[in-house]
């Protein structure tokens, strides 16, 4: 009973959680700003996931949840090292700025 | 059928970590830079998340599935979610050197 309830509103506020993901992910301003927004949505994609097998009482939804785990670390890696690369090639005297210091 | 203090537990767990997931794409929404914007998702959404899979492990394990799946998928997050948050600021810094903080001492 208190379970239930429990479940419903971690769903409303998982929901709520991925439409401010979305609205930063519109709005930007910056490149960045878009991948930390998909990255924080995948995770959150993750939780409804967890919520809606423990509602349901199946486990389908773990594998799910896995495979957005993965291709979204997968997927921002990606994401990240296409701007370093970028970033390279506007300014090549700041590259592997870990070792220029 | 679980006992009140299980389900209680599982209850608080769920709220806490989805409470803090909220709270950190809140916090994503809305500060000003992106360096802080990424304290947010980062630290709280990460923690939300840990929540959410203890209490998932507890509820399921009580109800009879016995599984290790979200032992996988907390190890998983946890391990690629600071590199992935560490590859991001080192994107950030190479765009924009001047963010990069003086050297300390």
């Amino acid at each position: 009973m208190i379970l239930n309830i429990a479940l419903d509103v971690a769903l409303g506020m998982l929901v709520l959680a991925m439409v401010f993901c979305t609205y930063r992910l519109f709005r930007g301003p910056s490149l960045p700003d878009r991948i930390l927004a998909l990255d924080t949505l995948y995770v959150n994609a993750i939780g409804i996931l967890l919520v809606l097998g423990l509602r349901q009482n199946t486990q389908v939804y773990f594998e799910g949840a896995l495979v957005i785990a993965l291709l979204g670390f997968v997927g921002t890696v990606f994401l990240s090292r296409y701007l370093l690369a970028r970033a390279a090639e506007a300014r090549p005297d700041v590259t592997g700025s870990e070792e220029s210091q | 059928m679980m006992p009140l203090w299980l389900e209680l537990l599982v209850s608080t767990l769920l709220i806490a970590g989805a409470t803090l997931a909220l709270i950190g794409s809140w916090g994503l929404a809305k500060l000003s830079e992106f360096l802080r914007r990424l304290h947010g998702p980062t630290k709280a959404t990460t923690l939300g998340l840990g929540c959410l899979l203890v209490a998932s492990a507890i509820g399921m394990n009580a109800r009879g599935h016995l599984s290790l799946h979200e032992l996988l998928v907390t190890a998983f997050l946890f391990l690629t979610s600071p590199v992935s948050a560490n590859l991001l600021v080192q994107a950030v810094l190479a765009m924009q050197p001047e963010l990069r903080p003086p050297p300390v001492g």
